[in-house]
């Protein structure tokens, strides 16, 4: 039911060497729900990227096939010109995930040396990245008794020990109390201007904001908007144009230069426009409307629109079933 | 977090690929040690064992009677090195329960390890762990009046472990047909039920035609007979050895069956 604009921001192409991740028309199935609707996603070497939207956007369903957790059903995705599987085995591709994967009852030494092992790396790498996790002080305790914070860090320092071209996050900041979450996210900035390629995906779009060269909008599977940080502050910073219009036509008002979305609730119109003054003289010259009202929103309400899953009325449903 | 200077990364040409699909003897010293850590695993394993065997098959009259070229405390010493092995190898096993349950699976599947070489480690690991629990019921048993041959004490206590193999496979069917933190509060039971019908803690001849009949198709019988032969030198071992491959076959095939599962959907 809704139209959304799409950023067509697509950065130049880089003419060497394959993309850090070429996703292809891929579609992902569970039973009825189709978790990722033919998304097409091409990410260069060095981009640090926000996948953005809200839960049952498809964002970790996303993250899954690139990380060879799952396979889509049709369609393509590549990490660095290979498959997901052989990127991770040549550990050119880690990730930190959201929660769990962790043993309460190893050490955080024990969990990261296990680690080290199973990819060939020695003693050295083990200390290297404790130290870059910050996981000295708590290196003998148990994972049990970590905080969320710690064990968040811990992922972290599991995922920098192959030394990766590709760190993915998938919502790397749950449960982290401001001071960490800052921490952690100069952490990654350092990472990233080291050349390392970064994808990570939030809901928080104050995070996506400071910390992403590039912003990817997710909804029901699909992109809806691509483009940087600064253009995506330029479509949340459009205007609600509200109007009584008895038998407003949606598909013609979605039409007009300046709208991006367009709901229809009785008599009452509601236009999201880029260009909210050219909605209204439309209105209010070229049909019978009145009791016009603009209103401008914030930023979090706009992200809300932009993404949220509850104003369509088409009756399909996207999930991020696990 | 430090905020020392990253060194550039090592490149995607400079790769290469662990060998072995990731087996590392560290990973099994790492993961010996974790499951020693759990005091429950130790108490079940390590301890219940030469303590039921104290409890059963220490007492005076035990010690008199003759069985086969040692005493009947000899006899029962074997069947509790059989039931430690199983319970051993069998937790060893189920381990995967608790590693899915807690996304650990998951997260092995971001590392070079191979799901092959994933079992493989449960296996070994399973299997050392089951020789603990034989030694320490045999050293137990020898200093409490268990009276064998030493081919005995070697044969029985070999038998015993190697037999046990067929638990590692059935712990591991288990571990994956379980989603439970807990699965060895099932297990643990169900093996002794299975023990009490497969003639391990009370001879099946003692309970009649029919029921002997039945304990013939139960999976531990076979692993009992087996571990007793040198010992006893009766018992159908043709029907032992047959019982014991078919059980082997069907967990193994069952563990397969659920792992495929398990590595295609999650």
């Amino acid at each position: 039911m809704i139209d959304v604009m799409t950023l067509t921001a697509s950065p130049e192409r880089s003419t060497t060497g394959p993309y850090a991740v070429e996703v292809v028309s891929a579609v992902k199935r569970f039973g009825d729900v189709t978790a990722v609707d033919g998304l097409s996603l091409s990410i260069r070497p060095g981009e640090v990227v926000a996948l953005l939207g809200p839960n049952g956007a498809g964002k970790t369903s996303t993250v899954d096939m690139m990380l060879g957790l799952s396979r889509p059903d049709t369609g393509t995705v590549s990490v660095y010109g290979r498959r997901p599987r052989d990127a991770v085995e040549l550990g050119l591709v880690s990730a930190v995930m959201q929660t769990g994967g962790l043993l309460k009852d190893y050490t955080v030494g024990e969990t990261v040396r296990l680690t080290a092992a199973l990819f060939g790396r020695g003693r050295g790498d083990v200390e290297k990245v404790i130290d870059r996790a910050g996981l000295g002080e708590v290196r003998g305790r148990l994972v049990g008794k970590c905080s969320g914070g710690q064990q968040q860090r811990l992922r972290f320092a599991m995922a920098l020990l192959p030394d990766p071209e590709l760190l993915i996050l998938d919502e790397p900041t749950t449960g982290m109390d401001v001071g960490s979450r800052h921490a952690f996210w100069s952490a990654i900035r350092d990472d990233a201007r080291a050349g390392r390629t970064v994808i990570f995906a939030t809901h928080y779009l104050e995070e996506a904001d400071a910390y992403a060269d590039r912003v990817v909008f997710m909804r029901r599977g699909q992109v809806v908007a691509d483009g940087t940080a600064a253009q995506v502050k330029a479509l949340a910073s459009g205007r609600t144009v509200r109007a009584t219009l008895p038998g407003a036509s949606r598909e013609e008002l979605a039409a007009l230069p300046g709208a991006d979305q367009v709901e229809v609730r009785g008599d009452t119109v509601l236009v999201q426009a880029s260009d909210a003054d050219a909605v209204a003289r439309h209105l209010l010259t070229r049909t019978a409307a009145h009791d016009l009202e603009i209103t401008s929103h914030n930023l979090e309400q706009a992200f809300l629109t932009l993404t949220s899953d509850d104003t369509g009325g088409d009756g399909t449903t996207t999930g991020d079933p696990r | 977090m430090s905020t020392t200077s990253t060194p550039a990364t090592t490149g995607p040409a400079a790769r290469t690929l662990p060998r072995l699909g990731g087996f590392t003897p560290a990973m099994i010293g790492l993961e010996l040690r974790r499951m020693l850590r759990n005091r429950r695993t130790v108490v079940f394993t390590v301890v219940m064992p030469p303590v039921f065997f104290l409890i059963f098959g220490s007492g005076d009259d035990l010690r008199h009677q003759s069985a086969g070229g040692g005493n009947v405390a000899g006899y029962v010493l074997v069947s509790m090195a059989v039931y430690g092995a199983m319970l051993a190898t069998t937790a060893g096993g189920a381990m995967v329960s608790i590693e899915r349950a807690a996304g650990w699976s998951r997260q092995l599947r971001l590392t070079p390890l191979r799901p092959a070489a994933y079992i493989a480690i449960k296996i070994i690991l399973a299997m050392i762990v089951g020789a603990v629990s034989v030694l320490a019921t045999f050293a137990v048993g020898s200093v409490s009046g268990a009276r064998l041959p030493t081919e005995a004490w070697i044969g029985c206590g070999l038998l015993a472990w190697l037999c046990a193999l067929v638990f590692a496979a059935f712990g591991l069917f288990m571990g994956y047909l379980l989603p439970s933190e807990n699965v060895m509060q099932i297990l643990g039971p169900v093996l002794a039920v299975l023990s009490f019908a497969g003639g391990l803690f009370v001879p099946v001849d003692s309970l009649g035609h029919t029921f002997a009949t039945i304990a013939q198709f139960t999976p531990v019988y076979g692993v009992g007979v087996i571990a007793r032969y040198p010992l006893m030198h009766d018992g159908g071992l043709a029907v032992a050895v047959l019982n014991v491959l078919a059980w082997t076959a069907l967990f193994a095939a069952g563990a397969v069956w659920r792992f495929r599962r398990d590595t295609a959907r999650v």
